[in-house]
């Protein structure tokens, strides 16, 4: 498909015309980090191209931390009586410019939840479906940063629509990668000019470079070959548990952590049923009705986390982890728990059990 | 305090050979530059684990609620104050606990090297003679240590350990410092303007409770955010909420509250909650002359009556 090469001006040109068709959301500083934010043409020029990665990761623009989903009334007086009544939501085309693979890979994990054959979550496919993606090629990752052991990588374009690479000296490639993107361009004309050899033979260096400065976790298969209860016995997860604080940064900040929980608010005849953010770490997570929790200890907390991602997702599905190495656990675990040693630690148990 | 290093590890080696503890708890190198793991070495064999360095500002005394046996752990002028304040709600029996103490010049705040370096990926720090040496890719900088202290630590007059078996170095100069400049300048705002900087603070909340879960004395079986028959409070980020739970929240520290700032440095987004504790340490301060966490044998100001409490609050 088509590649093109903008200048820096040229790029906020394009997404200055976009905000006055569509609804554009991009990177933005928010006091000491970045966010993505609803972006108007005045702001175009605030996007934050170099960004590392956002403090929170762009799921909660499919999938919001609190989501008002229907609204009813308990008034008895009310010919609708609990009846639920859909909160009017905002489908509207838009566009998530700046979004890095990583992040972008992730809602593909994500679909395996909210969109498949037997059950599709209405507000999640229609989100998705109103969403072209333009994302932002990783030229530096992070030390913390590890996507290319998880099947994506910096340049990944699986999740996108189109990519873009900052080529160095100011100017953008922009690369074409699905009809989708293909659309935009036509809506929207990206201006600048076709890329020339020279241009995509930086585009290559610089990915073959930002490949290279990943270091790998190594092999993963293991993961998918051993016993799953071969992992779920194993004495590590006494090791990994103990500085764990069942507090939520891994999972609010994990661009792949799904898990919600419905709850009806009432106050005084208005109701309102929301869907909210949940975590395995906390103790509420798995509390039954009958007030047992199979989940009562830290320890089954905890290994729930990792083996959700890194043993039943991948069993169940059959595509690799539930991880995409953007490392946000990593770096915001207030006590280190990091996944890529959990990961370790479970190989090495592998290797042992042999 | 590199040197504690080595200290640490022969008390702990000691102890686990005499059999004097079951486990000690204390840090162990991080995976990443400026962060340390709480551990739990139970075995002689494992005490090349511990390490100490500036990153050490996890509260280790939010291992110790519900512990049993006997228990050695590393603890700084702040976690032996949380320690105390455990031992007089009973949730740790001082006996049972073999403290050893570390004089402390204070830890740092990484949120200060991201914001001077300009990025959140560091590659390397160390540190000497007072200065702190942080690389990564396009700087590799040198930078007081004294600009990079947690803010907690700035104003910290407890630096040496209140209470202690052993400890790894000699006590530190212990700091006069005024600890509530920030809070007299907003005790001077209108009601308005307090509010709206409330508002504004905590607009960034998750709610993923790292604050109350870093806390120590966060220890409740069931907090009240998450009761849930019925539901006391609301989940979701919305203002109403998010308050309702960090006032409630702070509300609880009263008069056990010690500063340790467990829980601003865990909070991902860099909320400053400590504002919250602290106006009510500087009140419980103010109202009943308590210091909380420096004596074993008082009891807290809220969980005693005296005939002479001073009543001037009281309208």
């Amino acid at each position: 498909m088509k590649r093109l090469v903008l200048t820096k001006d040229e790029l906020t040109a394009w997404v200055r015309r976009m905000t006055e068709g569509v609804r554009v959301f991009a990177p933005v500083a928010v006091g000491d980090y970045d966010e993505f934010r609803l972006v108007d043409s005045d702001q175009a020029d605030l996007i934050r191209w170099s960004y590392q990665n956002t403090r929170l990761s762009p799921k909660g623009l499919f999938h919001p931390q609190a989501e008002r989903m229907f609204k009813f009334s308990t008034s008895k007086e009310d010919p609708e009586w609990n009846i639920l009544k859909e909160v009017p939501k905002d489908f509207s085309p838009r566009v998530i410019v700046g979004m890095r693979p990583c992040d972008a890979a992730a809602l593909k994990i994500m679909d395996v939840n909210f969109d498949t054959p037997e059950y599709k979550d209405p507000w999640w496919v229609r989100r998705r479906e109103a969403t072209t993606i333009v994302g932002l090629a990783c030229t530096s990752p992070s030390s913390t940063c590890f996507c290319t052991s998880v099947n994506s990588g910096p340049f990944d374009t699986k999740g996108l629509d189109v990519l873009l690479v900052p080529l160095g000296d100011g100017r953008f490639l922009l690369d074409v990668v699905s009809e989708r993107g293909e659309e935009l361009c036509q809506q929207f004309g990206p201006g600048g000019k076709e890329a020339d050899s020279e241009a995509i033979a930086t585009y290559e260096g610089l990915k073959k470079k930002a490949e290279a400065a990943l270091v790998p976790i190594g092999d993963l298969s293991p993961l998918k070959e051993r016993d799953m209860l071969e992992f779920f016995n194993s004495p590590i997860w006494d090791e990994v548990q103990f500085a764990c604080i069942n507090c939520g940064v891994c999972t609010y900040l994990c661009p792949t952590c799904w898990c919600f929980d419905i709850q009806d608010e009432v106050y005084e005849s208005e109701g309102c049923r929301l869907r909210l953010w949940d975590s395995c770490m906390f103790p509420l997570f798995t509390l039954h009705g009958s007030g047992h929790n199979p989940r009562a200890e830290k320890l089954q907390r905890v290994r729930q986390r990792f083996m959700h991602k890194l043993k039943y997702y991948v069993d169940k599905y059959g595509q690799g982890v539930a991880c995409v190495g953007c490392g946000r656990c990593v770096q915001f675990c207030p006590v280190n728990i990091d996944i890529r040693e959990v990961i370790r630690l479970m190989l090495v148990q592998c290797e042992c059990a042999v | 305090m590199f040197d504690y290093t080595e200290k640490i590890r022969e008390i702990a080696r000691r102890l686990l050979q005499e059999k004097k503890v079951d486990g000690i708890i204390g840090f162990k190198k991080g995976t990443i530059p400026m962060m340390n793991q709480p551990v739990f070495i139970t075995s002689p064999d494992r005490v090349e684990l511990l390490h100490w360095d500036s990153w050490c500002g996890v509260n280790l005394a939010n291992y110790l609620p519900k512990r049993e046996g006997r228990i050695g752990i590393v603890a700084k002028g702040c976690d032996t104050r949380s320690i105390v304040v455990l031992s007089q709600e009973n949730q740790v029996q001082r006996d049972q606990l073999y403290i050893i103490g570390v004089p402390c010049r204070g830890m740092l705040d990484r949120r200060k090297v991201w914001e001077v370096v300009g990025s959140t990926d560091v590659k390397g720090i160390e540190e000497g003679n007072g200065k702190v040496r942080v690389w990564g890719n396009g700087f590799d900088l040198k930078l007081e240590r004294s600009e990079l202290l947690q803010n907690n630590c700035v104003i910290c007059v407890h630096r040496n350990p209140v209470v202690f078996d052993e400890l790894v170095a000699d006590e530190v100069e212990e700091q006069s410092v005024d600890r509530y400049g920030d809070i007299r300048n907003i005790e001077a705002m209108s009601s308005d303007e307090k509010w709206n900087l409330f508002q504004e603070i905590f607009s960034r909340c998750i709610r993923c409770y790292a604050c109350r879960n870093a806390c120590p004395f966060c220890y409740c079986p069931q907090c009240f955010v998450d009761e849930s028959r019925p539901q006391w409070v609301g989940k979701t980020i919305d203002r109403t909420d998010t308050l309702t739970f960090h006032l409630l929240r702070a509300f609880h520290m009263a008069g056990r509250c010690t500063d340790c700032g467990a829980c601003e440095r865990a909070c991902p987004v860099g909320i400053p909650v400590r504002l919250l504790t602290k106006k009510l340490e500087k009140d419980v301060k103010e109202l009943y002359g308590y210091e909380a966490g420096v004596q074993l044998d008082e009891r807290p100001p809220l969980d005693t009556y005296k005939p002479d409490d001073p009543e001037d609050f009281i309208k």
